[in-house]
Parts: C-alpha cells; sequence; structure tokens
C-alpha cells in the first residue's frame, strides 16, 4: 500500500488500525498543513513571485490561489478526519460530527456573529467625547442627509419590489400563452446574471445627457428629442433620478419574479381555471380571481425577497451617482462613512438601522415559507 | 382507451389537485395577438440597454461620442463600423485583464470553500446525532436574517491586526462566512431528503461515515451542489461591496466590478472605453448564465434569500 492521501481513504474501512498507521496519518497530516502555510506565504509575498514577470507571475498565483483554496480545504477535512479514526472508536464517534460542522460553525462565528454583536455595541459606544450612548442614532435620524436617505430607502422599498413584481407577473401569464416561451423567457432572465456595476454602466449609457442641439448618444433622450421633448438630466434631476435608479433594479429583479411566478401559475390547478372557464369568465377575469389568489404565498415571497435585496441595495447607487442629488441610500452612505469619513461608529449606527428594517420582512417571508409547507 | 394514449397523455385530474400541468395546450388556444404584442414588447425593452452597451463596445472612439449606436442598424453588415481597438486597450492599459484573472482568483476559491464546508455541516446535521446539534443548526440558518453590512465595520478591524486587508486569502473567507448559512440551509433541505436505506447499507457494509459522506452523499446531492454553485459563483463575481472593503482597488488584487467602477470614476465620459469594460466584466456570467440556465432556475425556486 503506497502511503499517500488517497490510501488514508481505503484505510478507513478496515475495522483495525495497525499501529504503524498513527505515524503515517500524523505525517501527512503535519505535511499537509506545511504545504498549506508555504503555499499562502507564498500568495501573500511580493518577492516570491518577482522573477516570473508581471503577467507571468500574475498567472502562477492565480494557480497557487486557485488549487489552494479548493484543494486545501478538501485536504484540511481529509487530514482532520484521519487524525480522528487515530482515536478509539468510541471516541471516534463522538468527535467525528463536529469536524463536519465546527468548521462551518467557526466561520459564521467569525464572520457573521461575533461582527453582528460587534456590531451593535460599537453603534453605541462609539461615539465622540462627552456624548451619550445614542448620539449615532439621533444623529442618524436628524441629519438632513441621512434622513434623505432613509426617505430615499422607503421610495426604493415600495417601488422596486411592485415593479419587478408588475412585470413579471405580467411576463409570466402571458408568456404561459405563446410559442418559444423559454427564448421568450430568458430575455428578461438574462439581466439576473448581470452585475450592479454592470448594469450601473448599461444604464449610466441609457440615460446619457447631452445639452439640446448635440447629438443624444443615450436612447432615452434620443427618443425624448426625436419627439421634439427637451433633453432631460435623468440622473440630476430630483426626483427623476431616484426613479431612474429604481428603474435599473427592476430590470434586474423582474427575471427573478418572473421565474418563480411563472413556475407557480403552473401549479395551479387545470380543473380550477377550466371550472372558472365554464362558468364563462373570461381570460383576465380567470387570470383575476382564480389565478392570482392561488398564487399569493409566491407573489409574498417575490416581493420580500426583492425588499431585502432592495433595502441593501448599494453598487446601483455607488457606480451611478454615488448617492449625489439627493439620490443616496442607507448601504451606500454607510459605505461612505466608512471609507470616505472614516465614521465607523456612525457606519455601525447605519448598519443596525438596515438590520432592523430588515427583520420584519424576513419574519413575513419566513411566515410566509412555513405556510406554504417549505423550510426548516 | 388504450394503455398507450393513456401513458402519453396522463389525465391532470388523476395527478391529484396541486401538482404540475403537463400540458399549456388549454391557454395556448385561445393566445391572442395581445399577449404576443406584449411579450414582444417587454422583451425588447429588457433586451435594448444591454444590446446598446456591446454594439457601442465594438464602435470606434469617434462614432460612439458622435452618434447614437442604433444608428448602426442603418447599414447593420457593414463590417467596418465594427472594431475591436476597444477591448485591446481596456484589457491592456486599462488592467482589465489583470482584473479579470483577480475575478477568477476570487471567485473559485470563494465558491468551492463554503460549498464544501456547507456540505460537510449539512450532512453532519442531517444524518448524525450530537451534543447542540439543534441549537448549531438553529443558529447558523438563523443568521440569513442578518445583513452582511452588519459585519464590515468589525471585520475590517480584524482584518487590519492580522494583515488580511488586500490579500485573497482573505476575501475568500469573507465570502466563505457570507455564503455558508444560505449553503448549508439549501444542502441541508436536500440532503436531509436523501433516502435512510443507503445509509443504513453503507453503514452494514463497513463504510465509515466520511467515506459514506464522499461516495454517496456528494454524488446524490449533485443537483443541489450545483444549483448552489452557480448561485455562489455569480454572486462572488457580481460583487462590489465585499471586494471594496476587504480587497480594495489596487490593481494588483482589484477585481472586475471593482476597476469597472473606478472607471466610471475616472473615465466617465469615454463610452468606448466604458463600454467594452463593462462586457469584459459581464462575459464569464453570460457564459455560466447561458449554459446552465437550467441549475441556475431551479437554484431560485429553491429559495434566494441570501443575508
Amino acid at each position: 500500500m503506497a502511503q499517500t492521501v488517497e490510501t488514508v481513504e481505503a484505510q478507513l474501512e478496515e475495522n483495525r488500525r495497525p499501529r504503524w498507521t498513527v505515524a503515517r496519518d500524523l505525517t501527512v497530516a503535519v505535511v499537509v498543513v506545511a504545504l498549506i502555510w508555504v503555499a499562502l506565504r507564498v500568495l501573500r509575498s511580493e518577492t516570491a513571485l518577482a522573477g516570473l514577470g508581471p503577467l507571468g507571475s500574475k498567472l502562477v498565483q492565480a494557480v497557487i490561489g486557485i488549487v489552494l483554496g479548493v484543494v486545501g480545504v478538501w485536504a484540511l477535512f481529509i487530514v482532520a478526519n484521519s487524525l480522528v479514526e487515530l482515536l478509539p472508536a468510541r471516541a471516534t464517534a463522538i468527535v467525528r460530527p463536529y469536524i463536519f460542522v465546527l468548521p462551518a460553525v467557526a466561520v459564521v462565528s467569525v464572520f457573521l456573529v461575533a461582527p453582528a454583536v460587534g456590531t451593535i455595541i460599537q453603534s453605541f459606544t462609539e461615539v465622540p467625547e462627552g456624548e451619550g450612548f445614542f448620539y449615532n442614532y439621533v444623529q442618524a435620524f436628524t441629519d438632513p442627509d441621512i434622513r434623505v436617505a432613509l426617505r430615499n430607502n422607503a421610495i426604493w422599498l415600495i417601488l422596486a419590489p411592485a415593479g419587478a413584481l408588475v412585470i413579471g407577473l405580467a411576463f409570466a401569464g402571458l408568456v404561459d400563452r405563446i410559442k418559444r416561451e423559454s427564448l421568450a423567457k430568458t430575455f428578461i432572465f438574462l439581466p439576473l446574471c448581470i452585475s450592479g456595476a454592470g448594469a450601473a454602466v448599461i444604464w449610466r449609457f441609457v440615460y446619457e445627457w447631452r445639452p439640446p442641439g448635440q447629438p443624444q448618444i443615450g436612447i432615452l433622450n434620443a427618443i425624448v428629442s426625436a419627439f421634439g421633448g427637451e433633453p432631460i438630466p435623468w440622473l440630476q434631476e430630483i426626483p427623476t433620478n431616484t426613479l431612474a435608479l429604481i428603474v435599473v433594479m427592476v430590470w434586474l429583479q423582474a427575471g427573478f419574479a418572473m421565474v418563480i411566478l411563472s413556475a407557480a401559475i403552473k401549479g395551479v390547478a387545470v380543473e380550477l381555471i377550466e371550472a372558472a372557464k365554464i362558468d364563462g369568465a373570461g381570460e383576465f377575469q380567470t387570470f383575476v380571481r382564480i389565478v392570482l389568489p392561488s398564487i399569493r404565498g409566491s407573489i409574498i415571497t417575490v416581493f420580500t425577497t426583492i425588499a431585502i435585496a432592495v433595502l441593501k441595495v448599494f453598487d446601483i447607487v455607488y457606480v451611478t451617482t454615488n448617492g449625489n442629488f439627493d439620490t443616496d441610500v442607507i448601504a451606500n452612505r454607510m459605505f461612505n462613512e466608512m471609507f470616505r469619513f472614516r465614521n465607523f461608529g456612525f457606519a455601525t449606527a447605519l448598519a443596525v438601522i438596515l438590520f432592523v428594517a430588515v427583520i420584519p420582512i424576513m419574519v413575513i417571508n419566513v411566515r410566509n415559507l412555513r405556510r406554504q409547507g417549505i423550510g426548516a | 382507451m388504450t394503455a398507450e394514449t393513456a401513458e402519453a397523455f396522463p389525465a391532470p385530474a388523476a395527478e391529484g389537485t396541486a401538482t404540475a400541468r403537463k400540458s399549456k395546450t388549454p391557454r395556448r388556444e385561445s393566445s391572442g395577438w395581445l399577449a404576443k404584442v406584449l411579450v414582444l414588447v417587454i422583451g425588447i425593452a429588457w433586451t435594448i440597454p444591454t444590446a446598446g452597451l456591446l454594439i457601442s463596445s465594438l464602435r470606434p472612439e469617434v462614432d460612439v461620442s458622435t452618434s447614437g449606436w442604433w444608428t448602426v442598424f442603418a447599414h447593420p453588415f457593414d463590417f467596418t463600423q465594427y472594431t475591436l481597438a476597444n477591448y485591446d486597450r481596456v484589457l491592456t492599459a486599462e488592467n482589465m485583464f489583470e482584473a479579470f484573472i483577480n475575478s477568477l482568483i476570487v471567485t473559485i476559491p470563494a465558491t468551492v470553500i463554503p460549498i464544501t464546508l456547507a456540505a460537510f455541516a449539512a450532512y453532519a446535521f442531517a444524518w448524525t446525532r450530537f451534543r447542540g446539534r439543534s441549537f448549531l443548526f438553529a443558529l447558523v440558518v438563523g443568521l440569513l436574517v442578518i445583513p452582511l453590512q452588519m459585519s464590515l465595520v468589525p471585520l475590517l478591524r480584524l482584518y487590519g491586526d492580522y494583515d488580511l486587508t488586500g490579500t485573497f486569502v482573505g476575501i475568500w473567507l469573507a465570502h466563505t462566512g457570507f455564503g455558508l448559512p444560505l449553503a448549508i440551509y439549501l444542502l441541508y433541505n436536500y440532503i436531509s431528503q436523501l433516502p435512510k436505506d443507503i445509509f443504513e447499507s453503507a453503514h452494514i457494509d463497513g463504510a465509515s461515515p466520511f467515506t459514506a459522506f464522499t461516495r454517496l452523499v456528494i454524488p446524490l446531492s449533485y443537483p443541489a451542489l450545483a444549483s448552489f454553485a452557480i448561485f455562489q459563483f455569480l454572486w462572488v463575481w457580481n460583487d462590489l461591496l465585499v471586494s471594496l472593503v476587504f480587497l480594495g482597488t489596487n490593481p494588483d488584487v482589484a477585481v472586475l466590478t471593482a476597476r469597472v467602477s473606478q472607471l466610471v470614476g475616472s473615465r466617465g465620459a469615454a463610452w468606448h472605453l466604458l463600454t467594452a469594460a463593462a462586457f469584459v466584466s459581464m462575459v464569464v456570467p453570460l457564459i455560466v448564465f447561458l449554459s446552465l440556465q437550467r441549475f441556475f432556475v431551479r437554484g431560485i425556486l429553491a429559495g434566494s434569500v441570501k443575508g
């Protein structure tokens, strides 16, 4: 039997463990950990790969990084498991589940639980000298800029999910009746794989404004001009600009709404629809009276899921206007508080406000999923 | 009715009430021209913005800044009006090639690591008994509620202390942390539904839980793993916030989205470059999406409640 990592697994199936395998497994463990450590050093070192030239070092870095990330995590699990198997059989049975669960639990503890607690505490304690615990929150609700951002979040929260829902529902209802259904769906669906940053560039170009008389290269102002109107500075003019940004979100999310609602509509029992038709209901009436109530759960899922995404919207605003001209939203403001103003205490308060706003929507979402029999 | 036709046209009523309609013919009969027109209008409206970007990225600088992209349709097959010069420029002079490689370095491990951790954890939560199991499971899934903004400030400080800011390892771990709750939730839902018998017979055959995991759970959970993989891949590739916070805009490490947003700031009027750069950042998601649409749809239907 060759003494490699692969054979560790074959060996696991034997009930007896000869003593020499203890030494072997320990050696393998040490070698794997050492290899990962060396790869990490190389990846972080600025000089180790300098001899390969800029392109060469970049590509070698890519290979090391990808292999390290992908193989490393598996190697660690295999090694940890082989070490656990060295214990007496009963101890192995008790310890092994933790080997499987604890890496994930440790990561979420470090990256979500502890920071979330820290954020809540810091939002109260990181205040200027001599100010009270609620200073950051009082600021947040009195600062005129933040109030604009909160107001904008509220507008987004209503209009963006509603817009995506209406378009998605209309499309899902209509596309059910045409040939080439899946091709038609692809066009609505496609923006879902486009990044917020990419969408921001796409729509900045759609909204591009030139002074009247110059050729308009943005399609929207070209259309406005063609009908004899004055070109509109969509992203500068208040309040048009916030609506213009919400359109970007609707454009991105309508495909999501359509997928969920289309599946739900297909799940409506056909005899219900047939019965309505026999009773003389028209197409539209059947849709409103029979189909819509039957897919109520899915409609709530779509609305709440998009609403949560909308509350946290950052990249669209950051790349289009960066919150200028009264278009700011909380997530963008928080980023700027962190990186532009170095105002970390205030940034944590904004995060907590965002969190508190998400909770009720999450509750509606989870209750709704439970009613549908999905979820834990 | 013969057995053959009965098989070809199963009666919907026989399948119970809430099952999916097998045939769409009942509604297609009445397909009005209005439905077709509306679908066409929405479809075109949804495609125009992206089409404008793609066409502009292929036009020379002078043309892009002096005439609308739709003017190419006057002579759509006059190929002298198209050029790849913008792509050449953004990939070399504007660092987009480097950013492309950086995006790969970030995204592939940031997809595989959370899936691996989540699959092991979901398996243990579903099929092993240990102290604290239900508490830990509730904790992990409950974290779906927490927006990642709640983590940014403390993590940024932690990263500062351990020199992790601006490193690939740092961003892999961040994306892993943010992706894990959803990954565990989705994979648990799938893995816990696997038939019990297979684990019992594996045990009788002397397979250890680790072997059962690698030989049975991973291959059998392939649809759920694929769905989440695509989901996480697109999420990480398209992410801007996490990469700006933990990786930054230094060209050595900056990913495509960060680079595109920088270009908008520095060259906001150079539409020939911006359009090409944006398209470079979108190519991989588009390919992944168009080739694996089926899994993507399945993943969305399985629940997208990303924190």
